[in-house]
């Protein structure tokens, strides 16, 4: 019987790549382990092997093409003693696919974004959360919001990139403008990043100034801090930040205690950057959010962006801060793009918030991913009749409440949305701020969206039901509208 | 490296780690200093010492809070390794730090104030026995979370290195931070990068209450970097001129660019781990024997009498000398006004504007 080989997934979060090469061609025999073709993601480049043995019968997508989703059926493979003629014309899709979707399109991570995912389970709450069969998810692109809050001249150019190339270019830029500045953490150098964040730099900068370390958090996050104490102003990478509990102490006795405890006389200029909280599909030890733990601690700013704009922005101002700074990315929001102003030194100022959608009946205050399922739920309740203003924090520490404090005196009503869980988050900080500083504007309690309270299980639709999605977001504007 | 000591042979002190303890080995045919090298020696370990003592002293009286680690006993390691330094050298260590400030040209009375946590400490009162810097001298804190300095070490070398400045990190530990994961992640980088970095373990037999042997699988400290290629020795810490020596030797590998050096220091401390120890871990017998036979002042003191015929009174002005000064911190830390309230919420960011 005929095969479909479908585009697979190389990672966690990858959506699509490009079909590089084909190693094979059409009429070829194939055996089990057979290189067939390279995929490029943004991230690598891989191999894709055959699994049984048989003859390439037809390549249905052509080497050369981007963007093919995964689970595309790229080819077909005819059993043995098949007809090759026949099963080629079987077309894509007429054969029984390869995959480990069995031609259910495994949930995707924008689809968890969305709140989309097919239903796992009979007690999903709302209608949102229906089954829908998913568009091919290429590559998210944001379109530029209404201006809202200028940060930059009107009428600049603007270009659309990643938010992981924004990450690079801020880099990059700095490295340029600053000697003292260099990159350090595992394979930043010679692999290019680990989420390819540090592309090229090496290319660029050298061994002295983007520096391969070995597997020890706890170490190299001291050697950081111990260079940054002298003067240095290194960018320490954490392949994630769930490893960066190794380094934990450095992060917060070292390098943001010192200052205080010199009487002002250490600084510690140091950006801890990497990819924070849940990707898809990686279990509980790798998908932890620590925005609320750092954002505790005196003596760190915590900055969790959501744009590839405000990325560059702000990595750029946390490389130029003289303090420790607590950069938390998010590795689906890696290649999601944006427009980025074009300038040549494009910084923003740490510890601003930015209204990223204008409202007047609800204020919704996320940041980071987060952003994802609250923009989508403010788009969902204008249809319904609700102006959900929707305020990015961007800055975790120092908090930007005056911001929101504005909104809500505006809007009355607040929901908070971010991943992490709700036992002394993020949204309960805010809550607690409102309560005493908009007591009197407030009518409805601050309801907060979170991540639930438990480990992040690794089933698809546990982990779904884990992370906060649109539906609960909407849900909760709805509430606090008592409608 | 001894052979016979890699093929893992049995390690006496975990049978008879007592015996192993109350024996302190004075090194063979030490080098001699020349009168002024010795008179510099004497001044200076006088100076912790009695500062020491009169920290102990004001800790009793209740003018000193918290923690209070005190070095006396082991005044030669920090002198010694200071004599082999040059300016610009960085030094970064622990909680028993007072000594160390003292050997890197801070001001008495800037450390008693701090202490007494008063507002002319060197980190206005903020920081405490334990957390004291000086950019000025280098000196690199003053940590208490007992490793991390040497990681932090690790990455004052690491700047030496990127800068190619020429200069080397002199990174002090005890025996218990020995054991600590982090310092072997920080050897592997450090050899692995070639780092100017000097580590000192200052094993002075007891972390807090528990003896080397009752620790620590590998009682020879020297050898800790043996798996990464890093050079070791132990050194008699108790005696100034052999601290020199060795830290001469080490510090000239680490300038060079060969890499790191670890030196064991063996020494001694005469208090217990902090103010607040009973020290019922040794024996009186075993402190006074080390105090009476391997005093690291003491030996100098004689070594001037006899070696370089200097006499009592010279010595007795140096004593007074040393006295005053200490008696001059302790006035100034004890009538020092505390830190202004408005002090709790300074420091604890940089203006990113500036």
């Amino acid at each position: 019987m005929a095969t479909d080989i479908l585009m697979p997934a190389l990672s966690p979060t990858m959506e699509e790549g490009k079909l590089s090469k084909w190693l094979k061609k059409e009429g070829d025999a194939i055996k089990s382990g057979d290189v067939l073709a390279e995929i490029e993601t943004d991230k690598a480049t891989m191999e894709v092997e055959a699994i049984d043995e048989g003859t390439l019968a037809k390549i249905l997508v052509a080497e050369g093409t981007e963007g093919v989703a995964v689970n595309t059926p790229i080819a077909i493979i005819a059993g043995e003693g098949e007809d090759v003629a026949a099963a080629a014309a079987s077309g894509g899709g007429g054969g029984k696919p390869k995959g480990p979707a069995e031609g259910h399109p495994a949930p995707t991570p924008d689809m968890q974004a969305e709140g989309l995912a097919p239903a796992p389970a009979p007690t999903a709450k709302t209608g949102d959360d229906a089954p829908r069969a998913p568009a091919a998810p290429a590559v998210i692109t944001n379109k530029a919001a209404a201006p809202v809050m200028e940060e930059f001249p009107a009428g600049t150019e603007m270009v659309t990139m990643t938010v992981r190339e924004a990450l690079r270019d801020a880099m990059a830029e700095e490295m340029r403008r600053d000697e003292d500045v260099f990159v350090m953490g595992e394979e930043v150098a010679e692999y290019q990043g680990a989420y390819k964040v540090t592309q090229n730099l090496l290319q660029e900068f050298g061994a002295r100034r983007v520096v391969d370390t070995p597997i020890t958090e706890h170490g190299f996050a001291g050697i950081g801090v111990g260079a940054a104490l002298s003067g240095l102003k290194p960018i320490v990478e954490f392949m994630t930040f769930n490893f960066a509990m190794q380094a934990i102490d450095h992060i917060i006795n070292s390098a943001a205690k010192t200052l205080y405890m010199s009487g002002g006389q250490l600084g510690c200029p140091i950006v801890f950057r990497g990819p924070n909280g849940a990707a898809a599909r990686v279990g509980a030890q790798h998908s932890h959010d620590y925005s609320a733990w750092y954002s505790n601690v005196p003596g760190l700013k915590v900055i969790a962006p959501y744009t590839a704009s405000d990325a560059k922005g702000l990595l750029k101002a946390a490389i130029r801060d003289p303090n420790p700074v607590i950069f938390l990315e998010n590795e689906i929001l890696y290649g999601q793009t944006f427009p980025v102003p074009k300038l040549d030194d494009f910084v923003l100022p740490i510890g601003k918030a930015r209204i990223h959608r204008a409202g007047t009946d609800v204020t919704i205050v996320s940041f980071a991913i987060g952003m994802t399922y609250a923009l989508k739920a403010a788009q969902i309740l204008a249809d319904q009749g609700i102006e959900a203003e929707v305020i990015d924090l961007r800055t975790i520490r120092p908090m930007d409440t005056e911001t929101v404090l504005e909104s809500v005196k505006k809007t009355g009503r607040c929901v908070t949305v971010e991943e992490g869980f709700p036992q002394s988050g993020i949204g309960a900080e805010i809550s607690a701020r409102l309560m005493v500083d908009a007591f009197d504007y407030l009518d409805a309690p601050v309801l907060r969206v979170t991540g639930k309270d438990v480990p992040m299980p690794y089933a698809a639709n546990l982990e779904k039901l884990a992370l906060p999605n649109v539906a609960e977001v909407v849900e909760a504007a709805k509430a606090v509208c008592y409608r | 490296m001894d052979a016979a000591k890699d093929a893992g042979q049995p390690n006496p002190a975990a049978e008879a780690p007592e015996a192993v303890a109350a024996e302190h080995q004075p090194a063979p045919n030490a080098p001699q200093f020349t009168r002024e090298e010795d008179l510099h020696a004497y001044h200076q370990m006088l100076l912790i010492r009695r500062f020491e003592e009169k920290a102990g002293q004001l800790y009793g009286m209740g003018l000193i809070g918290g923690f209070c680690h005190l070095y006396i006993g082991q005044e030669a390691v920090v002198i010694g390794m200071q004599m082999a330094s040059v300016d610009g050298d960085q030094v970064i260590t622990g909680y028993r730090d007072h000594g160390h400030m003292l050997a890197c040209g801070m001001d008495p009375k800037g450390v008693m104030a701090e202490l007494t946590g008063r507002r002319g400490g060197y980190s206005r009162g903020k920081g405490g026995s334990m957390h004291m810097f000086s950019r000025e001298k280098q000196f690199f804190g003053g940590h208490g979370i007992v490793g991390a300095q040497v990681s932090l070490g690790t990455g004052l070398g690491f700047a030496d290195a990127y800068r190619k400045n020429g200069k080397v990190s002199l990174t002090y530990m005890g025996d218990g931070a020995a054991n600590q994961g982090q310092v072997y992640e920080s050897f592997n980088m450090a050899q692995l990068w070639k780092l100017p970095v000097v580590y000192v373990i200052e094993n002075n037999r007891y972390a807090m209450g528990t003896s080397v042997a009752r620790a620590s699988a590998q009682t020879d400290f020297s050898r800790r970097g043996i798996s990464f290629g890093i050079p070791g020795e132990q050194v008699d810490g108790m005696d100034v001129r052999t601290v020199r020596e060795a830290a001469q030797r080490a510090i000239e590998h680490a300038r060079t660019g060969a890499g790191p050096y670890i030196l064991e220091m063996q020494t001694y401390r005469y208090r217990g781990h902090s103010m607040s120890d009973p020290a019922k871990y040794r024996t009186k017998d075993e402190v006074s024997k080390m105090r009476d036979e391997h005093d690291p002042i003491e030996m100098v003191r004689k070594r001037l009498i006899e070696l370089h015929g200097v006499a009592e009174a010279e010595l007795k002005a140096t004593d007074a000398k040393v006295r005053e000064t200490v008696a001059d911190a302790a006035e100034f830390a004890t009538h020092d006004p505390e830190p202004d309230p408005s002090e709790l919420w300074t420091d604890i960011l940089l203006d990113a504007r500036a």
